[in-house]
């Protein structure tokens, strides 16, 4: 691997109360994508706003591009681009006055903040709409458009903080393309997410965090091989009868979690476990009401880091 | 063979021209976010509309419904009261910065702008100064209406335009003020409703509307030594005629040193945002 272009050792910062971040320790490597992966509240745009430098830690210290986001984060400034949930771009603008406003700030010179407009309105789909407000965007088009501003002056690395949250599937596909084709590229991307589906699609290496803390980090195969790739819902609509099952499931080497009247149970060969499941069931415990078959969510990886209930 | 020897007057040069360059880039990026501000409120008219509308309804509530019932000897109501009116604009005008910022803080613009590569003072410099502009705006059509409602500013054009530059020059001062409260609060109603209080205060303890030695004595020690009533008495010194250097020197001192201490608080602010 190539030298780190993000590194991040024991970043701690606190709101009040709240700790945010823990010590959290991460590199992604030059030209690589970075998935950062954990529900709200566990530090993600914490960590953001540290690398983007519009927040100080308490301790610890980062660097992008070899340079220190505190000490010399005008420099760092030159070096990123930043998109996401909360930074913005300007209702009251048009997309291209967005872009050119964003890339004169961005200091690539007024020449060339046009001519970079013309060329993102193109390569994100919105030169249709490049003469309309942002505020009858749709919030794909306002997404692609936030991605767009962060790329005006060509940056080594983008930060992207949850950028398809709250996006219809179509934008989140179209959103993926363009960041495949600057990972591609060259460029150096680290993401936030909440869908492990995204980092799946999206990253070489995927950190999980939890309570502003790194819980696990690998790549996506390696993190699906441990936590599963299907989770099974048998709802048996009596508590009594869902403790039967969980008895049954358990001895015959499964990992079942009871919810109320439900089983959740964690399975790493694929949908052809259930028919061994359904037989470890049989004479043991009533049939199941209902069966649901899904693919992982974060809240299943987070069962199995919390509770250690990995799949049989 | 030929070494360039590199002398410590051209090293000097060389960091004098960066350092112009960089003032040159800081005043080209506040132009940039200045010229987005304006854009911005020229495409929100309610905002624009309401900011020039209510000043004018003072002009004619003060001038029609309460001028009857204030007697100031020696002058016309009208043009007692316009200086007091273009006061009262300005002050609420910078209500408008406070609110602007504060709206920006939340919709997450700010946090583009706080990690471009651009000047950080422009994000400030940029509003304060559409800010002015728009404040240029509604000095011009309150003078305009003034004129319609009997204002005769009867000490010429030149002693009123000195009194708009002092009031303009009042405004930009305070609007740094409340730009620093509108970066507190992340929420533009929470900004207007903590702004307007202050805003009131210092017009209707001033003399905007009525003569001061009309109010009590606790009042009068207040409301006679703060900025909009230095402001309004320089004012009135230039319109009506009279002796003026004094007040406006006093009026200058007012919005010189408040401009420097609210810059400075504002910038600090700006900095510690998110800390």
């Amino acid at each position: 691997m190539s030298k780190a272009a993000v590194e991040a050792y024991g970043l701690r910062k606190a709101f009040g109360e709240v700790q945010a971040l823990d010590g959290l320790s991460l590199a992604v490597p030059a030209g690589s994508v970075l998935g950062l992966l954990g529900p709200n509240g566990s530090g993600k745009t914490t960590t953001v706003s540290i690398l983007s430098t519009s927040l100080r830690p308490d301790a610890g210290r980062a660097t992008v591009g070899g340079l220190d986001v505190v000490a010399e984060a005008a420099q760092v400034r030159r070096v990123i681009g930043l998109a996401g949930q909360f930074a913005a771009v300007d209702p009251n603008l048009t997309g291209r006055e967005n872009l050119r406003l964003i890339g004169r700030l961005s200091r690539v010179g007024r020449r060339q903040a046009r001519v970079r407009a013309e060329e993102l309105l193109d390569s994100f789909g919105l030169n249709a709409a490049a003469g309309r407000l942002v505020r009858g965007y749709s919030g794909g088009m306002r997404r692609r458009l936030d991605v767009a501003a962060a790329l005006l002056h060509r940056p080594a690395v983008l930060l992207l903080d949850e950028p398809t949250t709250g996006l219809d599937p179509e934008s989140r596909f179209a959103l993926w393309d363009s960041v495949r084709d600057l990972a591609r590229s060259g460029t150096t991307v680290l993401l936030t997410t909440q869908y492990l589906e995204e980092a799946d699609a999206l990253a070489d290496q995927v950190v999980i965090i939890s309570a502003g803390r790194v819980a696990d980090t690998g790549t996506p195969a390696e993190l699906k091989a441990r936590f599963g790739t299907m989770v099974f819902r048998l709802d048996f609509g009596r508590q009594e009868a869902a403790q039967a099952a969980h008895t049954a499931l358990a001895s015959a080497g499964y990992r079942p979690q009871r919810d109320g009247a439900g089983i959740q149970v964690r399975a790493a060969a694929g949908s052809g476990e259930l028919t061994g499941m359904l037989r470890a069931l049989d004479g043991r415990a009533p049939d199941p009401v209902s069966v649901a078959v899904r693919e992982p969510t974060l809240d299943d990886v987070f069962l199995s880091l919390t509770r250690g209930g990995q799949a049989a | 063979m030929s070494t360039i020897a590199i002398a410590p007057r051209q090293v000097a040069a060389s960091r004098v021209a960066a350092a112009s360059s960089g003032v040159a880039s800081a005043l080209s990026d506040t132009a940039d976010v200045a010229w987005r501000n304006l854009l911005t409120q020229l495409r929100t008219p309610q905002a624009l509309v309401f900011a020039t509308i209510q000043p004018v309804i003072f002009v004619l509530l003060f001038r029609y419904a309460f001028g009857g019932a204030i007697h100031v000897p020696g002058t016309d109501y009208v043009d007692f009261l316009m200086p007091g009116i273009f006061a009262q604009a300005v002050a609420f005008g910078a209500v408008g910065t406070a609110v602007g910022l504060s709206g920006d803080l939340r919709t997450g613009i700010l946090v583009r702008f706080r990690t471009l590569p651009m000047a950080r003072i422009a994000v400030l410099g940029g509003r304060t100064v559409a800010d002015l502009a728009r404040n240029l705006l509604v000095v011009a059509v309150m003078t305009g209406v003034g004129f319609a409602a009997g204002f005769r500013s009867p000490h010429g054009a030149g002693g009123l335009l000195a009194a708009l530059g002092l009031v303009v020059a009042f405004g930009y001062a305070i609007s740094w003020g409340f730009a620093s409260l509108g970066l507190r609060v992340s929420d533009p109603e929470a900004a207007q409703a903590a702004a307007v209080p202050v805003v009131f205060l210092l017009v209707f303890t001033s003399a905007a509307f009525v003569p001061a030695t009309a109010m009590p004595g606790w009042l009068q020690a207040f409301g006679t030594h703060q900025p909009v009533d230095a402001l309004v008495n320089a004012e009135r010194a230039l319109i009506l005629g009279g002796p003026a250097a004094h007040d406006v020197l006093i009026s200058l001192a007012w919005s010189g040193g408040l401009l420097a201490v609210f810059a400075l608080l504002a910038a600090r602010t700006y900095a510690r945002i998110g800390r």
